[in-house]
């Protein structure tokens, strides 16, 4: 049955009926609600200067609080969720003192960024993600200023720090109850424009869904569906909104492996991955920015099968395994496996991304991640580079090299593999390692970096991880 | 009864003066809230942050609203052959469609030398030309309306992109797209032959994308008789207008440019915003509906012009001590299809490449060069930076020659201190008589502990064989003015109404840089009013007229004076008024802090005002300023462009990992003179923000065409501008205490737009010191900008080259 989207904005409810699917929340806020203190800088998620705050039952009768980009939100996405934009965060006592501090801080100068990064703090306060100087900057890592050199955003982000948050723990539970009565029970359909969004809430819901709906596009964080819109101006007839799929958004762990769900965000996965591999913890804190990780799940990152998302080398090389459902049958294979080449995947029609198993390492396993980029922070990866290697008396017993940034695909390094099998890692191993590397890849030159650049540090990585594991630092990160 | 209300002509104006006696007398007060000197934060820091600070884009759009979409070219080098609308113009929603035929006046937007078609009409010169514009309710029919147009291209030669490229098809035309030009002091080429020691060698800057956070837009709402009022993000409003009313053949005054604030410039909105003002101009005035053009970020991007790339090969002669005797630079400069503000850059970079050293004979060459990318123009700067990077890689390299710190070379060569008699002379013939730079040095070399430093940067490197630290500590001196100099004038537009509230109004534009805050700070001290009392107001041609663009770095020498001059002649009224109603001397009429002292009596301003106004004074007046004392011949490259020198140093600290190039800023301090600070808070911001900007253009901004001359570095995922954690967290800014300003400027204050992005040069001669120490010391290191992680690891692997 047919449904007005249903949610709260600023504190009020609104059922919103007649606007295309593929309207994004910015447009909304700023066309139909003339809340213009969110601004577009750059519609593709990278800027946020969009930056609001999303709030959602977390099951547990609280509310789960994330910051997202409204410029690549589709509007149906909030069905059932609170938005909160930033003509909210003051008061009839005055500013709010994130807004405060920012002014005395003198954290603007052409302002445009700012309700951003008033709103990014703001949500890293709410989720209790800010303490000390470098968790701020990792909260405003999204969000981009030309004007104020970031000094003063930060320090103004260090003052909100020492606020003590609310507790708001009453309004949450009514705020959850109001949200779970907006959002009904069964399958959110909605349509306008001659599209539909459809939003099942349980898997085996999504599953049907997609079996009557196979031409439809999943989308989940919508980081990526997001721009085919706003910057390829695709249309779409049907989209299934994943996200709310319960059953997807959970991690288990088993004895020997984490069982991360297709609709587990990269923030959620992060928090998980980092405890397990520092590194790849390392390479997640510098994947794409706050709102991006809060919105964009494991799944889209592997579904999609970019050859630059930065999950796929690094759960290849940890021999992950993909669940995939199609109606009621349930398919597992190597991760791997999955990416046939560049724009293809082993993925059939009405088929979807269920979850994805990564073993955990065992005693004698090491493990390394490293992401190449011409920015530190938020950049695609030249190379994404992730390593596995299992040790038995002193020499390489099993090897598993897998690189994003290299080929059409993820893909693993079965050259240079071979050359590290049955040696000790050191440098003659890795530079044999170096020599096959040539074999297995032929990378693109593009704007990111040169063939040359990928292959050499493809290898640097490698010799990055037998130094590290020599006790030498390579970490330019750790240097005081 | 509050007397100035008092409106009517007949009995019901009974005054009665003794009226709350109490409200009339004035608190005595130390000091204005919002003086200058005071580090008051920018007047819409609260609107900001609450997002009510309204770009236009948030302004409310009238009924009947046009959205405007450009569509661009596909092709960089080629013969239209033909351009049909018609299948644009009949689709469902499309009100109009405007090619080249279809411009009433002129075609063209550029600021000087005519050569940027709003709308191509034969060729297409870069990937990204505007070729026409489809005007519908909504921005998504008129895109998918735009795809309906039939245009038959024509490739002419392969496209020139690289400077390479550019240099060689510029050989075979016999023409450069501007006539080289050059500056001469002394016999260079003798000089440095005669040298006991040279160096030489080539360096290359990229060029930089503006990255507003607010792309371009304008809005137009056309009014009687063909006129039209367009909301334009702006850094030069007058030429917006000009051009508008040539688009349109209208004369200036049927257009009226505002703008209120802009969403960042950075030399971005100087000329570019014309085209879009000009489009959305002529759809309202030809439609009667408001219009609007707001780019996107990809068209953005593609559209407009950019920083320009640089490559320059110097000759250097010295003595053996490091001291130069002469220098030679031969300056290659890409500027794009056409010749917008590039001959000014391209000189600018000339007048900076000897930046704060005293070169003794010099020679600089330019050559300025067409290639099929878009128009590069005016970024923050311009042409400064690029034109000082080829000096400071020479005296690196004469320090890497003579086994000296690069500093101790560097500070054998400055240019003497303000008050020797006997002043350097720039290569353009002017004596540099204000230079401060060594004591700048000297204070930031100990507070930075630059020695100590140095050793414990050795011995890092000595212990640690993968990750290198580099340091530098470097200087800038930059001029101030626009060296065309007929640009170096301003207006303002003050109204003191009789409530004694005052109502403000200048040329200059506010573009984040807080030059509203700074002149309305100058406006409360000449009146000795509170800051909160001055109303800022937009920027509009309407009321201050043939404003030059805010740019330069002017925009507070300009205005800000050109503001006082306006608030004097008024206060000057005013104490004619109380001379002779009081019947006091001048003298004994006094502005304190929230009063006027009148003899032995006291009044508050406003009562004054009031009085004032009674007495049939009037309470509005211009004011204008010209900078005095500069003159440039530029057919002999010589004479006084700029008014002063602003000067500054940084000290910088790098980390580079030698097996992947990845790099990282670990510290830095800076120590920048603006003279007297108009405002602390302000400045301290802008020194920042700017090292950060030029930060990002030496490391990691890097723009990137393909070999049919597509931008693919085109949006934030692509083009990476720095963030929070590229900022070190040991970031130590100061003013320098001691700075006054020889010459008169406002208030004794200097420039801070431009000269703090300079000191950005620092972090690149840091790194290429890692560089340096990664091969042991063997090889100068090679480095371009922007030094990605990729060119860091290409030098590496030079140095390290047996």
């Amino acid at each position: 049955m047919m449904a007005p989207i249903r949610f709260i904005l600023n504190g009020q409810e609104r059922a919103v009926e007649g606007l295309a699917p593929t309207t994004t929340v910015l447009q909304y806020l700023r066309g139909t609600e003339c809340l213009t203190g969110t601004k577009e800088g750059c519609a593709e998620g990278d800027c946020g200067a969009c930056t609001v705050l999303v709030e959602e039952p977390d099951g547990a009768g609280g509310l789960r609080r994330r910051s997202m980009n409204a410029c690549i939100l589709f509007l149906p996405a909030l069905h059932g969720r609170s938005v909160e934009t930033v003509e909210h965060l003051a008061s009839a006592e005055g500013l709010h003192p994130v807004q405060r501090a920012m002014v005395e801080r003198h954290a603007s100068q052409c302002g445009f960024c700012t309700p951003g990064f008033a709103m990014q703090l703001y949500a890293g306060w709410r989720m209790g993600a800010l303490s000390d100087r470098q968790s701020v900057k990792d909260a405003v890592s999204g969000n981009l200023c030309r004007c104020t050199g970031y000094g003063p955003i930060v320090d103004a982000g260090l003052d909100l720090a020492g606020c003590p948050t609310p507790d708001t723990r009453g309004e949450d539970a009514a705020r959850a109850e109001a949200l779970t009565a907006l959002r009904g029970a069964g399958v959110f359909r909605y349509e306008a424009g001659g599209a539909a969004w459809l939003a099942p809430s349980h898997v085996d819901e999504l599953a049907d869904t997609y079996a009557a709906h196979p031409a439809a596009t999943l989308v989940a964080g919508a980081t990526d569906v997001g721009l085919w819109v706003t910057k390829q101006h695709r249309d779409f007839e049907t989209m299934i909104d994943v996200s709310r799929v319960h059953d997807l958004r959970h991690v288990e762990e088993g004895p020997e492996s984490l069982f991360f769900g297709a609709a587990v965000t990269h923030a959620e996965a992060r928090a998980r991955l980092a405890e397990l591999h520092p590194d790849l913890g390392e390479v997640m804190r510098r994947f794409a920015g706050c709102q991006v990780r809060n919105a964009g799940t494991v799944g889209g990152n592997i579904a999609n099968g970019s050859p630059i998302g930065d999950l796929p080398p690094a759960l290849i090389a940890l021999d992950a395994t993909l669940y995939l459902r199609q109606g009621e049958a349930v398919r597992r294979l190597p991760l791997e496996d999955y990416f046939l080449e560049y724009g293809r995947q082993d993925r059939r029609e009405g088929e979807f991304v269920v979850a994805v198993e990564v073993p955990l390492l065992k005693p004698d396993d090491r493990f390394s991640a490293s992401k190449i980029s011409k920015r530190m922070d938020s950049d695609i990866s030249a190379v994404l580079a992730a390593f596995k290697l299992g040790f038995a008396d002193g020499r390489v017993a099993s090897a598993r090299l897998a690189f994003g940034g290299m080929a059409g695909t993820p893909k693993r390094a079965a050259g240079a593999e071979a050359a590290l099998v049955g040696r000790p890692f050191d440098a003659a191993a890795v530079r044999d390692a170096t020599e096959a590397l040539a074999g297995d890849f032929r990378p693109l030159s593009d704007m990111r970096a040169t063939t040359d650049y990928r292959l050499a540090a493809a290898a640097a990585c490698l010799e990055r991880f037998r130094l590290q594991l020599a006790g030498v630092p390579t970490r330019i990160g750790e240097v005081a | 009864m509050d007397e100035t209300r008092i409106q009517d002509r007949g009995e019901a104006g009974t005054l009665d003066p003794a009226a709350a006696p109490d409200e009339r007398r004035p608190a005595p007060r130390a000091r204005l809230q919002g003086g200058v000197g005071q580090p008051i934060h920018h007047d819409s820091g609260p609107k900001h942050v609450t997002g009510e600070a309204r770009y236009i884009d948030d302004e409310p759009e009238l009924p009947g609203t046009l959205q405007v979409f450009i569509a661009m070219s596909p092709r960089a080098n080629a013969r239209i052959l033909r351009i049909d609308l018609a299948s644009v113009r009949a689709a469902p929603g499309v009100v109009c469609a405007l090619g080249a035929g279809d411009v009433p006046g002129v075609n063209d937007y550029s600021p000087v030398f005519g050569d940027d078609p709003i709308f191509a009409e034969t060729h297409v010169h870069y990937v990204g030309q505007p070729i026409f514009a489809v005007a519908a309710p909504d921005l998504r029919t008129a895109r998918r309306a735009a795809a309906l147009a039939r245009v038959d291209y024509e490739d002419a030669a392969a496209p020139a992109l690289s400077i390479d490229e550019a240099l060689a098809a510029a050989d075979e035309a016999g023409e450069d797209l501007l006539p080289a030009h050059e500056m001469r002091l002394g016999d260079a080429g003798g000089a440095i032959d005669a040298a006991p020691h040279v160096v030489r060698g080539r360096v290359e800057t990229g060029g930089q994308d503006h990255f507003y956070l607010e792309g371009q837009i304008a809005y137009a709402i056309p009014g009687e008789d063909g006129d039209v009022l367009v909301r334009s993000s702006t850094q030069h409003p007058s030429e917006v207008q000009h051009n508008v009313a040539k688009a349109l053949g209208r004369p200036d005054n049927a257009v009226t440019i505002e703008v209120r604030r802009m969403g960042g410039g950075f030399g971005g909105k100087e000329s570019q915003p014309a085209l879009f003002a000009a489009v959305c101009a002529m759809v309202a005035v030809r439609t009667g509906r408001p219009a609007k053009c707001r780019l996107d970020r990809d068209d953005d991007m593609e559209m407009t012009g950019k920083r320009h790339e640089m490559r320059t090969d110097y000759r250097v002669g010295h003595d053996g001590e490091g001291r130069i005797l002469g220098a030679e630079f031969l300056q290659a400069v890409r500027c794009g299809y056409s010749k917008d503000l590039s001959g000014a850059i391209a000189d600018r970079a000339m007048f900076h490449a000897d930046n704060a050293y005293d070169l003794k004979a010099v020679r600089i060459r330019s050559r300025r060069l067409k290639t099929n990318t878009v128009s590069n123009t005016a970024f923050r700067g311009f042409g400064g930076p690029q034109g000082m990077v080829a000096i400071e890689r020479a005296m690196d390299r004469i320090a890497f020659d003579l086994r000296l710190d690069p500093l101790d070379v560097r500070k054998r060569n400055f240019y003497a201190a303000m008050g020797t008699p006997t002043p350097g002379t720039t290569p353009y013939h002017m004596a540099v008589e204000d230079c401060v730079v060594a004591e700048i040095v000297d204070e930031l070399e100990a507070s930075s502990d630059y020695r100590a430093r140095r050793a414990a940067v050795a011995s890092f490197n000595a212990a640690s064989p993968v990750l290198k630290k580099g340091l530098a500590l470097t200087p800038v001196k930059f001029g101030i003015s626009f060296t065309t100099s007929h640009l170096n004038q301003a207006g303002a537009l003050v109204h003191v109404y009789k409530d004694g509230s005052v109502h403000l109004n200048h040329g200059g534009t506010e573009m984040g840089q807080g030059l509203f805050t700074k002149v309305a700070q100058v406006v409360a001290e000449e009146f000795q009013i509170d800051v909160s009392d001055v109303k800022i107001t937009a920027t509009t041609t309407a009321k201050v007229p043939n404003t030059s663009a805010t740019a330069a770095s002017s925009g507070s020498d300009l205005n800000g004076m050109a503001a006082q001059a306006a608030a004097r002649t008024i206060k000057e009224r005013l104490i004619d008024y109380a001379v002779g109603r009081y019947d006091v001397a001048r003298e004994a009429v006094e502005f304190a802090p929230g009063r006027v002292r009148v003899g032995t009596k006291e009044m508050r301003f406003r009562d004054l005002v009031g009085e004032a106004y009674l007495a049939r004074v009037s309470l509005s007046s211009t004011g204008f300023y010209a900078t005095p004392g500069i003159a440039y011949d530029r057919e002999s490259a010589s004479g006084r462009p700029f008014y002063y020198f602003a000067y500054g140093a940084a000290c910088s600290e790098v980390v580079i990992d030698t097996l992947t190039g990845e790099n990282r800023l670990l510290r830095a301090d800076i120590l920048h003179d603006v003279g007297r600070s108009l405002n602390p808070a302000l400045d301290l911001g802008q020194i920042e923000g700017g090292f950060i900007q030029g930060m990002g253009w030496l490391t990691m901004e890097e723009l990137w065409w393909d070999k049919a001359g597509r931008l693919r570095t085109h949006a934030p995922s692509t083009y990476k501008i720095p963030t929070a954690n590229d900022r070190p967290d040991d970031l130590r800014v100061r003013l320098w205490d001691r700075g006054r300003n020889p010459a008169a400027t406002i208030f004794r204050s200097k420039a801070v737009g431009e000269p703090p992005f300079m000191l950005a040069l620092s972090v690149f001669s840091a790194l290429g010191d890692a560089v340096l120490a990664a091969g042991e010391g063997r090889r100068f290191p090679e480095l371009d900008a922007p030094a990605t992680p990729e060119r860091i690891l290409a030098a590496v692997r030079a140095v390290r080259e047996p």
